[in-house]
């Protein structure tokens, strides 16, 4: 130990005693209330959440015993995963907007007998639960509006379990200390439930050790300290909120900050000014829509100026980005617009200060991504599973790409499947499926390698590039990688393009079937005076056929250019005479191709695009939005696309 | 209903006729308000409801009839004696201050509790400013009570009109109101904002122990909140009682139901 900044510790309660020693006065966490940011320090919250401890400790919560947290991001709230942590027991946050019947299976799952609820709402869904659930002893809440008519012998107040506590640590100062010290680094230190698109959510467990050596990896991976300000506005029953908001956190020793209410995100973004910020695809894309709207409306020379220096922007901000060498005058231009509309830009979306950037879980379109790159943030990808304490993969400062998703940060070593199955061991790889065996044994090896259902490879660059889920992706004739989704998600960037089927599992070659998208392709019609009266005639025109067909020989450019993907070029396709639509059970209701539905109902013009007819009629039942079934029958057009040549084979 | 609730009268009016000329718009018009009960006036369009709550809150002067607050008996109450006796309202038809913020908005209803001059408020110094700092404190909580955090800073023509609603509800409750008198506060509201409003409506009532006199159509909501209702049609009081006796009584029915006068 001694003066060296290295903090010693098992467990997050055992660090944070450790760095109690000097950062007692610092700033830990801050949470906008009544309109002002009201700080904890580090000696606050511990000593708040030790109260805390000594209070749940004498209502009966025991080493290894599970308490329920439900609510929005609250500093009160982390502390009360501190009290756990430091009894020995294990916080096991649940998503604060699911309704009470999903949170029961969590809570039944993981036997909790107390629930830490932050408002009304949270403890009328908790004493729901506790109906179904009888083994539920304590609902305690943090805000008392509205609940002064509940049982105070199940509701409580936090404040009194915590008064209670205090009074008992000055009988026995030691009484909470002495628990925190008998903690292991292999003791659970969280639960996490995956929400699970398919069956039963499972509870990851996860360890001290898995979180505590994530952080301290990912911190030095990119150069996180003490300095850092976050703002916690994911929900805590998300393992990356889990990971950057209070493992790293705590580590590194950085002030996490709660906004006031979900609706203030926005704002409070802006006023704190995060240095560190990760948010999923889908916040970005929003913003930057906002953001164009926003432009549309504005004056002529905002507009131009905005205009203007986007496209300087997108020349020269990804280059300074990456380090590389930008002419003086391209770097003189950037400096102007940084001045007059990037700077501006990102101090109203609260990115000013923003150093590192995260964005995961889905893939984000190039443009969105380009976007905020060039305007100076340094936004990166990563890689991740709850299952492995969130980091497989992270892009390193410099070689950020839109398409792949880095490579393995130091202790993580990944493996790519004969299948195309990515796999991995790291230091954060969970213990288990709490009190599901099979499941674990299904996910992760003896020897520590964990499945992660993800097809991937990895690129000329060694970069990991996800593509579709593994049980999705097929073969090719020539034993080549056929990926549906990777294609399919490649030209539904299209605007005018709205669903695809790709099909080439077991093929000679892949072709697709296309449905366009009716606002961007009949705009696009209106603007080129193609007149047309329905769906139907809009989607043979043959003008449309000739618009989609760029498309797809764009991407099969695209594609040439990767070794593994150039024989999934799309060399023939139709385009759909309706759409695609959950109604006739084509698609789910959350808009997935149904493919098995789709071989059903349109063999005929599947078989059509591989025996090199040109033209196939096509007769298909559809049901009307009141429920009557009808018929739409159609002679489809079937076209070639040309296929760009593989580099390395042209010059063979 | 409050825990403090007791059998203490707040407000009688006792008696009140007050006509336009030849209207008579509240005829011999009489019941009591007691301390921390949610009190209901209903009655179908015309029967005088707004009438009877301008009455109150001095806006219009009966021309017969005693108003009892607080125990101190006047012919007539004055606007200004009412807010400074601890009466605050909403109205039918918003009257919010539409080219200021929700906070500025709310900041006026804590107006009854400023007592320093002019001068100082000017210059914001000194005891001026450490006033508007503690009543900043008090509407920062009426803020975090009604929810309404992220339109703070939102000037209030831009706001939908339930958050609007929801704001006039905030700078009455700003002035710490003895009795609360509210306008129809659910019309115009869709099921779930009529849900949040009841809500705030009873936490008020519950978490203040705030006397409340409320104007409303919605039956469902009147019988939910209510501890007493009094039915008026054509200016007359027709029905009074706890919301179950009401929905029996013949007499209401009919006013809603429309039977012929003769």
């Amino acid at each position: 130990m001694g003066n060296s900044l290295e903090l010693q510790g098992d467990t997050f309660p055992q660090l944070l005693l450790q760095r109690l020693k000097h950062d007692a006065e610092r700033p830990a966490m801050r949470e906008k209330a009544y309109g002002i940011w009201q700080t904890w320090t580090l000696g606050e919250l511990c000593e708040e959440s030790f109260a805390l401890a000594a209070g749940l400790a004498d209502l009966g919560f025991a080493r290894n015993d599970t308490l329920v947290i439900i609510g929005d991001n609250r500093p009160r709230l982390y502390g009360s995963m501190i009290a756990a942590q430091a009894l020995g027991g294990v916080p096991v946050p649940a998503y604060q907007d699911s309704v009470a019947e999903e949170i029961q299976y969590v809570v039944d799952h993981a036997e909790a007998r107390f629930i830490i609820a932050e408002n009304q709402e949270q403890v009328d869904k908790a004493l729901e639960i506790k109906e179904q659930c009888p083994r539920v002893a304590f609902v305690i809440y943090c805000d008392p509006k509205g609940l002064r008519k509940y049982d105070p012998q199940v509701v409580m107040d936090i404040q009194t379990v915590m008064a209670r506590g205090r009074e008992l640590l000055k009988a026995d100062p030691d009484k909470v200390n002495a628990e925190i010290q008998k903690g292991k680094s292999s003791d659970t230190s969280i639960i996490l439930y995956t929400s699970g698109t398919t069956g039963r959510p499972k509870g990851v467990v996860l360890s001290h050790e898995n979180l505590l050596v994530t952080a301290r990896n990912t911190n030095a991976f990119d150069g996180i300290t003490a300095e850092e300000e976050v703002l916690a506005y994911l929900p805590m029953a998300w393992v990356g909120d889990n990971v950057f908001s209070f493992a790293m956190g705590f580590v590194a020793g950085f002030c996490v900050n709660c906004p006031e209410s979900t609706n203030t995100v926005a704002q409070d973004l802006r006023e704190i000014g995060p240095t560190f910020y990760f948010a999923p695809p889908r916040v970005f894309e929003s913003v930057l829509t906002s953001v164009m709207i926003r432009m549309k409306d504005a004056g002529r020379l905002k507009r131009s100026l905005f205009d203007h220096f986007m496209k300087v922007a997108k020349k020269t901000g990804v280059a300074l980005m990456d380090g590389q060498s930008v002419p003086a005058w391209d770097r003189f231009h950037y400096w102007l617009g940084e001045l007059l509309v990037y700077g501006p830009l990102k101090n109203t979306l609260g990115l000013s200060r923003v150093r590192v950037a995260y964005t995961a879980g889905e893939a984000i379109g190039p443009e969105i991504f380009e976007f905020y790159r060039s305007l100076g943030i340094n936004l990166k990808q990563l890689y991740g599973q709850t299952e492995a304490t969130v980091f497989i993969t992270m892009q390193p400062d410099g070689v950020v790409r839109s398409e792949s998703v880095g490579t393995p940060p130091p202790g993580v070593e990944v493996r790519i499947e004969e299948n195309g199955e990515v796999v991995y061991r790291s230091p954060g790889v969970f213990k288990e499926y709490f009190k599901n065996p099979e499941a674990t044994a299904e996910t992760k090896t003896s020897d520590n390698w964990v499945h992660t259902g993800d097809a991937g490879y990895f690129d000329d660059e060694g970069h990991l590039r996800i593509i579709d889920r593994a049980k999705d992706v097929g073969k090719l004739n020539d034993s080549s990688m056929f990926a549906p989704k990777f294609l399919e998600n490649k030209l539904k960037f299209f605007p005018e393009i709205k669903e695809v089927v790709t099909f080439g599992d077991q093929r000679d070659f892949v072709t697709a079937f296309i449905n366009i998208d009716l606002d961007a392709v009949g705009n696009w019609a209106e603007r080129n005076n193609v007149a047309y009266a329905s769906y139907q005639e809009l989607a043979a025109h043959p003008e449309v056929y000739a618009l989609v067909q760029g498309c797809i020989e764009q991407v099969n450019q695209s594609l040439a250019q990767d070794s593994h993907l150039s024989s999934s070029q799309i060399r023939r396709f139709l385009i759909l005479h309706k759409e695609l639509d959950p109604d006739d059970g084509e698609l789910t209701r959350t808009r997935k191709v149904r493919r098995r539905i789709i071989n059903e109902r349109y063999g005929d013009l599947i078989e059509a695009l591989f025996d090199g007819r040109t033209n196939c009629f096509v007769s298909t039942e559809v049901m009307f939005e009141d429920g009557r079934q009808g018929q739409i029958e159609a002679d489809l057009e079937i076209r070639d696309a040309a296929v760009s040549q593989e580099p390395s084979r042209a010059a063979a | 209903m409050t825990d403090e609730q007791t059998n203490e009268t707040l407000l009688e009016v006792d008696a009140i006729s007050l006509s336009f000329g030849g209207v008579h718009a509240l005829v011999d018009v009489s019941f009591d308000i007691r301390k921390g009960e949610v009190r209901s006036i209903i009655g179908p369009n015309g029967a005088g409801k707004s009438s009877m709550l301008n009455v109150i809150n001095g806006f219009y002067h009966p021309q017969e009839g005693t108003i009892t607050y607080q125990g101190q008996a006047r012919k007539q109450m004055r606007p200004h004696d009412a807010a400074a006796g601890g009466i605050a309202r909403t109205f039918q038809n918003i009257a919010l201050f539409k080219g200021m913020s929700t906070l500025d908005n709310i900041m006026t209803g804590r107006n009854t509790h400023m007592s320093k001059s002019l001068f100082w408020q000017a210059l914001r110094i000194g005891p001026a400013q450490r006033e508007e700092i503690e009543n900043r404190e008090f509407v920062e909580h009426v803020i975090d009570f009604l929810e309404i955090q992220s339109i703070r800073k939102t000037p209030v023509g831009r706001l939908p009109y339930g958050l609007q609603k929801r704001v006039e509800l905030g700078r009455a409750l700003a002035a710490e109101p003895t009795l609360l008198l509210l306008d129809e506060p659910m019309a115009g509201m869709n099921l779930e904002e009529k849900e949040d409003m009841s809500r705030f409506i009873l936490e008020t009532n519950d978490e203040f122990g705030t006397t409340i006199a409320l104007i409303e159509h919605d039956m469902g909501v009147v019988m939910d909140i209510s501890d007493r209702v009094v039915v008026l049609d054509y200016g007359r009081k027709i029905a009074e009682g706890t919301p179950e006796e009401v929905r029996a009584n013949q007499d209401v029915i009919d006013a809603y139901l429309g039977v012929s006068h003769d």
